[in-house]
């Protein structure tokens, strides 16, 4: 790797875009998306960037151009946040349950209303059955670089599923950052042309995209799912050989901390970087604790996960997404529930925080960890911050 | 020539050329009498196996696709119901790209994108208009059967007045459908795409000469293809082609082109027919009453001497 440039995150995104030699760009801009889809633009009208750029009228069309350059066999890329990825809603299930390794970069924000273009989980956690790859970024270096190992994974023929990159928006987006750019040449070592199973060829005529009768559908959905539930090892494996090139681990689920620590806060995206901070101030403090990072968050690493948690005797899982009416946020349903069948669970706490991009600070994790301790939260979930004068 | 440099040697399809060759094989699932796939064959026909279609959820989608039976013979794709201009967008975005990066051996293919009239006037015009606006080398067919049938007969924004469907049903308060049908060829020819044709699979040299035209010259364009539908308009299967016929001879459903901006009428009908021998060949217009019938005659007329004089004003 080279030595480190500051760059906004967004410009190094659209960097990796580039590095991976996309044929198609389909997108639409919203915030805080457009950095990247803008500076993709700028490249394909220099000639620095060989693809077709399609200005589409939505993010509907920008999904479904995405479907249809990928099954003509062009490797593909969008972006999107919000309201735009719950306009293409409709269309994530047929990409996926066409099996098109489309990659996109979803800048995490709120959904409406009230409208608000700052960060939280809300939109990414509304499409989380969507039957796609979803993994988290926790700063601009792993964004860019994940979203060069995207391509790999997802054109991979034992997955052949498309993926989505979740970078928290603003944050994440926005901030300037050291980032180290990788050779050229090294991409093009790691990732091949894309080389796809079926494409739309006059040669070889294929029907996609047929009637579903109900004989066939639980099949067809059931080998998407087996797809999917595939994709873990592949992740890994491409992460790995990822590691070994370029000396960055990537593992699907992280921990960090105390060797053996009593409690861990368990995070998704950028948040990581401020639990950590609060991490090490309080084991200073003499306390033991640590952090558990989910990386990979569809398919969701079951093993990885319980291995990391497996010495552990409470957990603290913040969610940045709310599940209204349910008994905790997404994340921590999803912890709950996998932690039911197991002989020994932690104590379980959720922390619903940082919705519409209100600040969460290295004070407030403290704040979370003493409450934890003293008993303090609610046992089903707690939304952090609310003003009592709201 | 024929108003179109890319029309230069362009070669009419006659009744001694029509290619013999079908697309869309026999044992598709349409009803009886479907003038629909009648027309998608026909499209087919012209457009030959170095073709791709994306086809908008609807009849042509259903019954041609029941998995893992399939009626097609070039590559197809079903996406959803009002996205299909989107999808063939990507297509020929991605082909372009590969072709340019030599990784697309052969001639690039015609794409198609395929839907019924509430797949192109209701839900999927914003796509259609994206995509026509951005300038896409694809031709968009509308095949219109003036309602949603493949959900039962529901009315669009196509379907013609009068007609009862089972969201615009006649009643003590309802003439059945209360809105004049949606102008989408003008729609579409507001774009300044460089070719727009309305077309009736009872006229088919016209049809065909009109698919291959738009495949021919380069950029966007659209057919708007009338498509008898025996079952969503209570009419006789073995009268489709009848019932077609009359359309044009009404003035019902006329037949021009529009090619860079000039109009031409492609079928001029001397003496009209009265509209009432077209309506009374179809139950969903059983109910009208002689004053009913009459306001449809004026205003057909009225809408055929507006073509008229824009095919007069265009040529001038
Ligand atoms: C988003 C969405 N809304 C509604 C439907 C249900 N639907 C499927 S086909 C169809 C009507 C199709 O009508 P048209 O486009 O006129 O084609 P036809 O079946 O008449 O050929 C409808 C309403 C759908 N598939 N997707
Ligand atoms: S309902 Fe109408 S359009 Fe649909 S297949 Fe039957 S005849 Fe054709």
């Amino acid at each position: 790797m080279n030595k480190a440039k500051g760059l906004e995150v967004s410009l190094a995104i659209a960097e990796a875009v580039k590095q991976a030699d996309v044929d198609v760009v389909a997108a639409y801009p919203i915030t805080p998306q457009t950095h990247i889809v803008e500076e993709l633009s700028v490249y394909v009208a220099n000639g620095e960037l060989d693809a077709e750029y399609v200005p589409v009228e939505s993010e509907h069309s920008a999904m479904s151009a995405a479907v249809g350059s990928s099954a003509a066999g062009a490797r593909t890329y969008t972006a999107t946040s919000a309201q735009g990825l719950a306009l293409m809603h409709e269309i994530l299930f047929i990409a996926s349950g066409l099996r098109l390794p489309i990659v996109m970069t979803v800048a995490n924000r709120a959904l409406s209303a009230p409208i608000s273009i700052w960060n939280d989980h809300g939109d990414i956690m509304s499409e989380r059955d969507i039957g796609w790859i979803q993994i988290f970024a926790e700063n601009g270096q792993e964004a860019y670089e994940l979203t060069i190992a995207a391509f790999k994974i997802a054109e991979d023929h034992r997955v052949l599923l498309p993926i989505c990159v979740n970078v928290d928006g603003f944050i994440l987006t926005h901030m300037i950052e050291p980032i180290n750019f990788i050779d050229q040449n090294e991409v093009d070592k790691f990732l091949p042309p894309f080389k796809p199973a079926l494409t739309l060829d006059p040669e070889k005529p294929v029907t996609m995209g047929p009637v579903g009768v109900p004989e066939v559908y639980i099949e067809s959905r059931k080998q998407c799912e087996q797809a999917l539930i595939n994709s873990k090892a592949v992740v890994s494996e491409v992460l790995a050989d990822w590691g070994q090139r370029f000396n960055q681990k990537y593992r699907l689920i992280e921990r960090n901390g105390a060797a053996s620590p009593k409690t861990v806060f368990i995070t998704m995206g950028s948040m990581g970087e401020t639990t950590m901070t609060a991490v090490k101030e309080l084991e200073e403090s003499g306390q033991s604790l640590g952090q558990v990072r989910i990386r990979l968050w569809r398919p969701f690493p079951k093993e990885e996960f319980l291995d990391a948690i497996k010495d552990v005797e409470e957990i603290i899982v913040i969610d940045r997404a709310l599940s209204p009416g349910s008994h905790s946020g997404p994340v921590a349903q999803e912890i709950k529930a996998l932690l039911y069948d197991q002989p020994q669970k932690p104590k379980i706490h959720n922390i619903i925080a940082g919705l519409g991009g209100r600040d969460v600070t290295v004070k407030d994790f403290k704040k979370m960890y003493e409450m934890a301790r003293n008993n303090e939260l609610d046992p089903n979930y707690t939304i952090w911050g609310v003003r009592s004068d709201a | 020539m024929l108003n179109h440099p890319g029309l230069e040697n362009f070669e009419k399809i006659t009744t001694k050329n029509i290619p013999t060759e079908n697309y869309i094989s026999q044992g598709h699932r349409a009803c009886q009498g479907c003038a629909e796939i009648l027309a998608l064959g026909m499209v087919m026909k012209i457009a030959g196996p170095n073709t791709i279609v994306a086809n908008a959820t609807g009849c042509m989608e259903i019954v041609t696709s029941p998995f893992p039976q399939t009626a097609w013979k070039v590559p197809w794709i079903h996406v959803a119901f009002e996205n299909t201009a989107a999808v063939a967008s990507g297509i020929e975005a991605g082909i372009k790209a590969l072709k340019r990066k030599e990784r697309f051996k052969n001639d690039p293919p015609h794409v198609i994108a395929v839907g019924g009239d509430g797949a192109t006037a209701d839900i999927g015009l914003q796509s259609l208009s994206g995509a026509l606006e951005r300038g896409h080398n694809f031709l968009y067919v509308c095949l219109d059967n003036e309602a949603y049938m493949n959900t039962g007969i529901q009315r669009s924004s196509s379907t013609p007045y009068g007609a009862s469907t089972t969201t615009s049903p006649t009643g003590s308060q309802s003439i059945g459908q209360q809105t004049w049908k949606k102008d989408l060829p003008a729609i579409a020819a507001a774009h300044n795409i460089p070719y727009v044709a309305t077309a009736n699979p009872g006229f088919h040299l016209d049809l065909m000469n009109k698919v291959k035209k738009a495949l021919t010259i380069e950029g966007p364009a659209y057919i708007h293809i009338y498509s008898a539908c025996p079952t969503g308009w209570r009419s006789k299967p073995e009268k489709s082609i009848e019932i077609s016929k009359l359309a044009v001879q009404t003035n019902v459903f006329p037949l021009y082109e529009i090619i860079n901006g000039r109009l031409t009428i492609t079928k001029k009908i001397n003496k009209p027919k009265p509209v009432r021998e077209y309506l009374k060949t179809q139950r969903r217009f059983g109910h009208l009453s002689d004053n009913d019938i009459n306001f449809i005659q004026q205003r057909t007329d009225a809408r055929m001497a507006e073509l008229q004089s824009l095919e007069s004003s265009s040529q001038e």
